[in-house]
């Protein structure tokens, strides 16, 4: 499939690839230049891969609250949440993040290549006088992230100062109507500008436009996965699937366990008392060692987890990764051997995130 | 640039009388994305005909490098330890990894230019 930006993709010389069934850009010039403009200036994501429902009706909010692992009845008209949807056995069936536009009217995230299972899933438990409606080809999603793409909004275009960090609010952007969000997956400060399909061409020009002198760049899935990696956030079917629960990816403050019944809830509450069995957790390596998805981690000889993420920063300057461990095998500081390529590698345990961007909130946890 | 060879696992070979020059063609290095280190063997080793020599690592993943001709290595391009990213600016040039002193003569199955265009274009899609 295509976005309505596709062709602007490959005017830019973007070189495209296969994401979730849609043809995306990799990169425009270099992953590396791409990284660092969203890390120093901005750079503008299309994201329009995406999908987008709008759920919609009296008892809306409960059916999200019975599929979902977050609050939504806590979540203010104007505000957005993360959350997750799990199966009964607490597996994670994916990570979305859900506006609330009123009372009764939510427009729900999901991963390009789950909304197909995600509708079916949500479909079967949809009650009478709930409307759930996909809008992914006529809503097009671009993501303007980085320190500077407060001030390099184009003309024309409502403020967002008073936006808070997942807060939105209907606006234009350079003259057209959008939903303006300070949402992100970068670890920036920075928009998801949801856009009508047929006038987002207009808007991605006028930001490349305006940013032209300032370093914005357009940023293919290459500097999207660094920057996200970077601020560790989670990636579907990398760092989590169905046979991952949330408190092993490190994703237990999205669980509300205090809410009524909901899917799943009896499985995380075994979880929680017991502990989860494997752990997330980073690793740092020396530059000759990329640890890939798949790798095996080691102490002592004994294998106790897998590589779920790994790419070279170029930003920090030294290769990053997830892993998911046997829970207490490990702490900060310590040394684990690493499978690349065949050989053993020597990489640390860190901290994460790696790398804590532009990205602020007094109110919203940050996802480590 | 009429003397270049090409294989269908993306290097290129150009060869002046018995010293060839290998790298990986401008395809190879696009589909790669931003180089971020390659493994490469000493000078003095030998290989043979579509043997592995060394390993080159993008940000995507790690990809072997196979010569695309028998003979033994007699230099290594020092600058791509420091500067990787020549791969991908300037593949056919600054970009070189290897050259080596043929000990056989050119398989028959090397590409020309025209050839290769026709395995690039079948693999993108």
């Amino acid at each position: 499939m295509r976005t309505p930006l596709y062709d602007r993709h490959v005017a830019l010389g973007g070189r495209m690839v296969d994401f979730g069934g849609w043809d995306m850009p990799q990169q425009y010039t270099s992953i590396r230049d791409e990284h660092f403009a969203v890390r120093e200036a901005a750079g503008l994501f299309d994201v329009s891969h995406m999908g987008r429902l709008i759920v919609e009706g009296a008892r809306a909010e409960a059916f999200l609250q019975q599929l979902l692992t977050n609050d939504i009845a806590a979540v203010e008209p104007g505000h957005a949440i993360y959350t997750l949807m799990c199966k009964e056995d607490g597996g994670v069936i994916d990570d979305l993040v859900v506006y609330r536009e009123t009372a009764e009217r939510f427009l729900v995230v999901v991963n390009a290549a789950n909304r197909d299972k995600d509708t079916a899933w949500m479909r079967v438990h949809l009650p009478d006088h709930v409307s759930m409606v996909d809008h992914t080809l006529d809503l097009g999603l671009i993501a303007f992230q980085g320190p500077r793409a407060h001030e390099l909004m184009p003309d024309d275009s409502s403020a967002t100062d008073g936006i808070p960090y997942f807060g939105f609010q209907p606006g234009r952007v350079a003259g057209v109507d959008a939903l303006i969000s300070r949402t992100g997956y970068t670890g920036e400060d920075g928009f998801e500008l949801f856009v009508e399909s047929d006038r987002i061409g207009g808007v991605w020009d006028a930001i490349l436009a305006k940013g032209k002198g300032a370093g914005v760049l357009p940023a293919g899935l290459g500097a999207r996965d660094a920057t996200r990696l970077e601020a560790a956030l989670r990636l579907y079917g990398n760092d989590m699937d169905e046979s991952v629960n949330p408190y092993e990816a490190g994703l237990g403050w999205t669980v509300k366990l205090a809410k009524a019944d909901f899917a799943g809830k009896a499985a995380l509450v075994r979880v929680k008392e017991h502990g989860p069995r494997r752990t997330l957790v980073g690793l740092k390596t020396e530059p000759a060692n990329i640890p890939r998805h798949g790798a095996a981690v080691a102490v002592n000889g004994k294998r106790v987890g897998t590589v779920t993420s790994g790419t070279h920063s170029f930003f920090l300057g030294h290769p990053i990764a997830l892993a998911l461990v046997e829970a207490a095998s490990l702490r900060v500081g310590d040394t684990v051997v690493v499978d690349v390529r065949g050989r053993e590698a020597p990489a640390e345990v860190v901290k994460l995130p790696f790398y804590r961007g532009s990205a602020r909130s007094a109110l919203t946890p940050t996802r480590s | 640039m009429a003397d270049r060879r090409y294989t269908k696992s993306h290097e290129w070979v150009a060869v002046d009388g018995k010293t060839a020059t290998v790298g990986i063609t401008d395809f190879a290095q696009s589909q790669l994305g931003d180089v971020v280190f390659l493994e490469l063997p000493s000078p003095g080793r030998k290989v043979a005909e579509r043997e592995t020599f060394g390993v080159v690592e993008s940000v995507k993943a790690a990809s072997d490098l196979y010569s695309p001709v028998a003979g033994r290595i007699t230099a290594v391009n020092e600058k791509l330890a420091g500067k990787p990213e020549l791969i991908n600016s300037d593949p056919y040039g600054e970009g070189w990894i290897l050259k080596l002193e043929l000990t056989g003569g050119l398989p028959a199955d090397l590409l020309d230019e025209a050839g290769y265009q026709k395995v690039t274009e079948a693999s993108a899609h």
